[in-house]
């Protein structure tokens, strides 16, 4: 049974003048967690912004459900199932809470509604700033905020970049969990710096080098390959 | 007493006729970050379209509707096949722009003649009403009133509905709104329509009150407008109308008090209002 689904395949990307992805192939496969590893500047956020259609491909084919979606408008590759969270969050400073879930709202339905209350439950404190410009929370609040409107959707893909960046070590502990509690519901796509969170959430992993997917496979691999730590994510 | 509520009634209308000028300039350039030169163009089409109407019908309001109507039209033609093209670069958009606005300020004068027309309001707006010492004229309590209810209607769009909270979105992060699934393309056509009704709006209900219309009369206010959404803030609607009735006022003040500045006073409001808040009085991204 193909399992499959996300595949990347030689896919090159130019930012401007500059040749960011040079060949990025993986796949994702249903109900996993993949990690994306890579040092700063490797070009792991140039991948989500890829198939997500910020930064469309220049070249190469992403396979999303079987469909090739590397043409399509961000709009519809989001409406295709991916919901994303990019490294700043992209909260709506000037909305509330509120305003920010309902304007991520694409479909206003019993099983949305039923989203939003586990969502809330996950994070109790979007419920009690519910009415607080997004602007005015907390780093880890935002992150909550941006994880909960890329869930609330029945997304089937979720890409998260970056989710303890710039956050205490209890904010971390924090994501970390709600990252855990949704692994059951739906497959993701983490970029990740942090080894230990990267690590413990993560069913396998690639590793893109200078916009190359250079290594992939289990995350238990990587954890015993000592080699590869300190060769690619400078872990010593 | 009289004569101060004159020239505040006086400059309250004038502000309401650019607040309606402005707000569209301002939500047009905060989400599509489009500087818009051709919008006084479709002011002064409104003025010559609502009049033309209400000259042939008698009735002014079909005239304001038809007004609103010729607005809608020619902003989604305006988006979609004179701005679209243009999106990102700013100095195609302002030699288009102003391309545009004479196209349209000409074509004003191949349909409706070179020379100005009068133009004065209904029989049920003409005259004024008096209480106690005070004169109030019924036309500028109209305008004032038809500015009050645009604002309140927007911003009821702006906070209460799914579409206004996605432009304002929009208007903070255009790239995180098409992320969460919404086509912003009909987002930015449906801010330019909505823009360039308001615009219109106030094109006809500038005829009565000044009682003459011209050619010229689009740009004459657009450079009113600018100033407006500077010093509003760019991209900031309300901010957009507290600009407008402070313009209004002031050149209503000052055009009796002081008349040799009264030209000069909105360049020098704003800048002061740039010295000490350069962003202007409110901030665009919320």
């Amino acid at each position: 049974m193909n399992n499959s689904l996300l595949k990347l395949n030689q896919v090159e990307t130019y930012i401007g003048q500059y040749h960011i992805l040079q060949g990025v192939s993986f796949e994702v496969r249903k109900g996993e967690v993949t990690v994306l590893l890579g040092r700063n500047g490797a070009g792991k956020t140039t991948t989500l912004r890829t198939i997500m259609g910020l930064n469309p491909a220049s070249k190469g084919s992403i396979v999303f459900k079987g469909e090739e979606i590397q043409t399509f408008p961000t709009y519809t590759i989001a409406k295709r199932g991916i919901g994303y969270v990019p490294e700043d969050q992209g909260i709506f400073a000037g909305l509330t809470v509120e305003e920010n879930m309902k304007v991520a709202i694409q479909k206003d339905n019993e099983e949305t509604a039923k989203r939003m209350e586990w969502v809330l439950e996950l994070f109790p404190d979007l419920k009690k700033f519910w009415k607080k410009p997004g602007g005015l929370l907390s780093g880890g609040q935002k992150q909550m905020l941006s994880i909960a409107r890329a869930y609330v959707n029945e997304n089937e893909l979720l890409l998260i970049d970056e989710p303890s960046k710039g956050l205490a070590p209890i904010m971390v502990e924090k994501v970390m969990d709600s990252i855990m509690q949704m692994k059951d519901q739906t497959t993701i796509v983490l970029v990740e710096q942090n080894f230990m969170m990267a690590s413990t959430i993560g069913d396998c992993f690639y590793i893109i080098d200078d916009g190359r997917t250079v290594s992939h496979g289990t995350m238990k691999q990587l954890k015993e390959d000592e080699e590869m730590k300190r060769k690619y994510l400078g872990i010593a | 007493m009289d004569l101060f509520m004159n020239l505040a009634l006086n400059g309250l209308a004038t502000g309401m006729l650019i607040f309606l000028l402005a707000a569209g300039l301002t939500l047009i350039f905060g989400l599509m970050d489009v500087l818009n030169f051709a919008h006084g163009g479709l002011f002064a089409w409104g003025a010559y379209s609502g009049l033309w109407i209400y000259s042939k019908t008698d009735s002014f309001l079909i005239g304001i509707i038809g007004a609103i109507v010729t607005g809608f039209i020619l902003g989604i033609v305006t988006e979609k096949w004179i701005i679209k093209p243009v999106y990102g670069n700013h100095v195609q958009q302002i030699l288009i722009t102003l391309g545009l606005m004479m196209v349209l300020s000409e074509m004003l004068k191949v349909i409706w003649g070179p020379n100005q027309l009068t133009a004065s309001p209904p029989d049920y707006l003409k005259g004024s009403w008096e209480i106690g010492e005070i004169n109030l004229i019924k036309y500028r309590v109209f305008i004032i009133i038809v500015g009050l209810l645009v604002f309140a209607g927007v911003q009821f769009m702006l906070k209460k509905t799914k579409i206004g909270l996605v432009v304002q979105a929009g208007v903070m992060n255009k790239e995180m709104v098409q992320a969460l699934g919404i086509n912003i393309q009909r987002v930015f056509m449906f801010v330019f329509m909505i823009g360039a009704g308001m615009a219109a709006l106030g094109g006809v209900l500038l005829g009565p009150y000044s009682g003459v219309i011209h050619a010229g009369m689009g740009m004459e206010f657009a450079i009113l407008a600018f100033i407006v959404v500077v010093i509003g803030g760019m991209g900031n609607f309300k901010g957009s109308v507290l600009a407008a009735i402070l313009v209004g006022l002031s050149g209503s003040f000052m055009a009796y008090y002081v008349p040799d500045l009264s030209l000069a006073v909105n360049m020098l409001l704003m800048a002061v209002v740039l010295i000490i808040r350069p962003q202007g009085l409110f901030s665009a991204k919320g």
